[in-house]
């Protein structure tokens, strides 16, 4: 993600004069071609992340298109009042890019950690929010970005995830979840890098049965309603995916939407992080594992509920 | 008295800051608000920018080529309104209603709340990044403007304003100046008591910014210093204007209840006569 990332801004500053990167001194030779594209516009801001954000407002007041990037849960708790009041408050164009969200940086400890960025930014008026499911949905949703007048907030993983799409998704749009797998049995909503997560799980609950639909629900904020009111009216068992807080992400935000919408007879499961921190060191899967985020407790769990579903109505 | 034209005449705008210190004693009497102080202190420095420094014309308050003003420390935004509105930005009876419920003009000032208004200042610290984003744009941009930031010295109490410090001379902004309004007083006390910021004119200094230890209410020096930008040095400018919280009404003066007091019916009247207003 963080390469595709790299390389999808230094060709989007190529063709649009007015995208301008901020680097909160990381990506050490990862801006090198854009730096050779358009010195003039990268900059590396230091370890400063409320001036960063503060500059890149100023900078979008004139009509460039800033993209702030650095570690995620520097660039989002640490300067979260500069993003509501310099960014939101004045619905500015300015693309906040985290890299290592949720568990991607898992091993460096929970300094490093961030499921609590979607709640934290989700909240404010005037932001959409991104994430990706892989390297390709990476770049569609930077283009989306950049086109967009306003703020908006993408939560990327780190480098190396397995790709899902084969290539950048050409019907991606902020708000409209991508269907990445059809089935008729149960639906699997997946935010951000779990994707390939939720794909083997839907493999798995498809293999035993239970053909399931999965969705890559890359914009959180704002929701796909009209997805939401289908997937909810055709499903009995619905499952959230997400490396984020069970406050305030995806399944918080779907069950929200599934009371105020008086969905009743759908089962919501959801797979996030708990909340508390880590006390452990491990790797992003042993982290997985820990907040019970892996495709065998989706598989069996969902199927468990999509078992007592179907006896219930048999009943 | 129509004060809509610019001018470099001391006198004259002398006569401005004494007029907007009596608009904002008003203000702050009508619509009970605070930080009165604050916004005395500040006046001078303000008439100075609005009417002798900053290439400006408020009839295209968003020209591409304009110079910006940062009110930083927003809760002086009585002193703002009050100029941009005496200047010819907006008329006078948007300022007649300040703060009423459903005006444009809060205590501290909102986005795009009456033309003129660059920035929504009112959490302190933030005023000097963005206007650093700013003089960086005007280089991307190759739009030459000049940019000023008005910061308290309580503001400096905030670590991003030292962020935003360290990054201008990095950046070799010599279009970016910063003025401190530098009245020794915060909120609930000495501000050189509350954190360390003295010596405040060596701090900028040592940050690398071209700096003048100046009487803030010297409208001649501060409109000189001000118009010297950019001097080609490449340096920001950093303005240590020296204030007196309260200034223009004595009985306010480096008293710092009126950082919250709200000046009384006769206080008003006591105020008007020692401003020479009628």
């Amino acid at each position: 993600m963080r390469n595709a990332f790299a390389s999808e801004i230094t060709a989007l500053a190529q063709h649009n004069p007015n995208v301008v990167l901020l680097s909160g001194d990381i990506g050490n030779r990862l801006f090198d071609k854009f730096k050779e594209a358009a010195a003039e516009r990268f900059y590396n801001v230091g370890v400063a992340e409320q001036n960063m954000i503060g500059v890149a407002a100023g900078m979008a007041m004139t009509g460039l298109r800033p993209i702030t990037y650095t570690i995620t849960s520097f660039t989002t708790a640490r300067c979260l009042e500069q993003i509501r009041v310099d960014v939101c408050y004045h619905n500015l164009p300015v693309t906040i890019v985290g890299v290592g969200s949720g568990l991607g940086y898992a091993s460096l400890g929970v300094t490093h950690h961030s499921c609590e960025d979607v709640a934290c930014l989700g909240a404010l008026p005037n932001m959409t929010v991104l994430a990706p499911g892989d390297a390709f949905e990476t770049r569609a949703a930077l283009r989306a970005a950049v086109a967009h007048d306003g703020p908006v907030y993408i939560r990327l993983g780190k480098k190396g995830e397995p790709k899902v799409h084969s290539e950048v998704p050409t019907n991606f749009k902020i708000g409209k979840g991508l269907i990445l797998q059809e089935g008729d049995a149960v639906c699997i909503i997946s935010s951000g890098t779990v994707l390939p997560v939720a794909m083997e799980a839907g493999k798995r609950l498809t293999e035993a049965g239970l053909p399931a639909r999965v969705v890559s629900l890359h914009t959180v904020k704002p929701m796909d309603e009209v997805l939401l009111a289908e997937c909810s009216a055709r499903y009995a068992v619905i499952a959230t995916i997400e490396e984020h807080s069970i406050l305030g992400g995806v399944a918080a935000r779907v069950s929200q939407w599934m009371t105020a919408n008086q969905v009743t007879d759908t089962r919501l499961l959801t797979f996030a992080t708990a909340d508390h921190f880590m006390k452990t060191a491990g790797e992003q899967d042993y982290a997985r594992e820990h907040y019970g985020i892996t495709a065998d407790a989706i598989f069996e769990q969902v199927r468990a509920a999509a078992t007592r579903k179907k006896l219930q109505r048999t009943a | 008295m129509d004060f809509s034209k610019g001018t470099k005449d001391v006198s004259e705008l002398e006569r401005i800051a004494a007029a907007i210190r009596g608009q904002i004693v008003t203000m702050s009497h009508v619509a009970e608000t605070p930080h009165l102080g604050s916004s005395l202190s500040c006046a001078d420095i303000v008439t100075a920018a609005y009417w002798a420094v900053l290439k400006l014309d408020p009839r295209m308050p968003d020209a591409p080529d304009r110079d910006r003003f940062i009110l930083s420390k927003g809760h002086a935004a009585t002193t703002l309104y009050t100029a941009l509105c005496f200047r010819g930005f907006f008329p006078r009876h948007i300022l007649d209603h300040y703060n009423e419920n459903g005006s444009p003009l809060a205590e501290h000032p909102g986005p795009g709340s009456v033309p003129g208004v660059e920035a929504a200042t009112g959490s302190l610290g933030h005023g000097l990044p963005i206007a650093v984003g700013l003089a960086m744009a005007s280089r991307i941009h190759k739009t030459p403007y000049r940019v000023y930031a008005l910061l308290s010295d309580g503001e400096c109490n905030e670590g991003s304003v030292w962020e935003a410090a360290m990054m201008a001379p990095a950046q070799k902004l010599g279009n970016l100046c910063a003025i401190v309004d530098y009245n020794k007083w915060q909120a609930t006390g000495r501000s050189n008591e509350t954190l360390n910021l003295a010596p405040l004119a060596d701090k900028w200094r040592a940050f690398g910014w071209e700096v003048h230890d100046v009487d803030g209410h010297d409208i001649a020096t501060l409109v000189r210093l001000m118009d010297q930008l950019p001097d080609g040095s490449g340096k920001p400018v950093a303005i240590i204007a020296n204030t007196v919280k309260g200034k223009g009404v004595s009985f306010m003066e480096d008293d710092n209840n009126w950082h919250y007091r709200i000046p009384t019916v006769e206080e008003v009247s006591a105020a008007y006569k020692e401003l020479g207003l009628s």
